[in-house]
């Protein structure tokens, strides 16, 4: 007994040391990530605005126009080198496996922004017209891409800072939205039961 | 125009070009809590720089805010609360008391708490090693002579070996 409490402060070294090792792992395989913060907007309503469309700014849209249905909400700028990593990857999930994704255009010229989905493709149903960046001020956006799914009430579920790609798609997304899907159908059930 | 002033302020020059832009405010009160604020409130895109010192895009967005906000005349209370329900604690380098902060404010006084019990622990087992050395110290005349008549004993028969 007394001997093992000389190798205390070893133990306690060891323990400490593989504990830094498994986050240093963990920030390599990408599982974690020092730079992404918990949103403080996760499980609160999508925030109010009223701005114009891309497409047409003097046509505004609001928080109402992206209720009803699960739905991402992507932010982006034709300035960020990472957008244009990821947008291939939100054009196919737009066309290919029909994910309803909504763009908010974040502090970006006009015609740079429409230039860019001409060029590129538009994954989105509708694009939000943010030029002063002060709906992304309200998500808490702190640079682009982000991305944000909102359920059916326009309730923020997930957010992910970075581009979007099969993995986190597959891992993070589906798997909150296959969790939304089973509430969804858990909150009729016990309505009609 | 001294020439040996130029390296000097160059190499200043970077070390200050963070934060640029300046605002007018509209009394020097407001002026004070507006440092004050953007040395209390974190960059949320940088790791570990307040908003005052980070170059980041949306810290320079954040201090256009708060300078509006406070010309607008919101208390320093009302505007915490604003970053903090878009940003999260992780905003404040003063974080307030609540549930996700509990483990971070409260662990100094537990880490001082079991070092207290550690320390009693060691210092009542010294105490009682000493009283048990005490105990053992003093012999009685009696034993006194008893001990010698032993050891006189142990002398003869290792004569007699």
């Amino acid at each position: 007994m007394q001997r093992f409490k000389l190798f205390l402060p070893l133990v306690v070294f060891a323990v400490v040391a593989l504990l830094f090792y498994v986050m240093i792992i963990r920030i390599d395989r990408g599982e974690y990530n020092p730079h992404q913060l918990p949103s403080a907007l996760v499980n609160r309503p999508f925030p109010k605005f009223k701005l114009g469309r891309l497409a047409a700014t003097d046509r505004m849209v609001s928080r109402k126009d992206l209720l009803g249905r699960i739905a991402l909400v992507n932010v982006w700028a034709t300035w960020c080198p990472t957008c244009r990593e990821e947008h291939g990857f939100l054009v196919h999930l737009a066309r290919d496996e029909g994910v309803l994704i909504y763009g908010v255009s974040y502090k970006d010229q006009l015609s740079d922004a429409r230039q860019w989905l001409k060029q590129h493709g538009n994954p989105y149903r509708l694009t939000i017209y943010d030029p002063k960046g002060s709906l992304g001020l309200n998500m808490g956006v702190t640079g682009a891409p982000e991305t944000f799914l909102i359920d059916q009430r326009g309730f923020v579920r997930m957010r992910y800072q970075g581009p979007l790609d099969e993995t986190v798609w597959r891992e993070k997304f589906q798997a909150k939205i296959k969790q939304i899907k089973r509430e969804q159908s858990g909150d009729s059930g016990s309505a009609t039961g | 125009m001294k020439c040996w002033l130029v390296l000097p302020m160059l190499l200043l020059a970077s070390a200050l070009h963070a934060a640029v832009e300046t605002y007018q405010f509209s009394s020097p009160a407001l002026e004070t809590r507006y440092h004050h604020l953007t040395s209390e409130l974190r960059c949320p895109k940088c790791q570990n720089q307040s908003l005052a010192s980070s170059g980041a895009p949306i810290a320079a967005d954040l201090r256009r805010k708060l300078h509006r906000m406070l010309e607008e005349g919101r208390s320093d209370h009302q505007i915490i609360d604003f970053m903090v329900s878009r940003y999260g604690n992780f905003v404040l380098y003063d974080p307030r008391f609540n549930r996700q902060t509990a483990v971070l404010w409260l662990a100094p006084a537990g880490f001082l708490l079991v070092g207290a019990v550690v320390v009693l622990l060691i210092y009542r087992r010294q105490k009682n090693a000493a009283l048990v050395a005490v105990d053992d110290a003093p012999l009685s005349d009696d034993e006194q002579r008893r001990l010698r008549q032993l050891l006189d004993e142990g002398d003869k028969d290792s004569v007699n070996d």
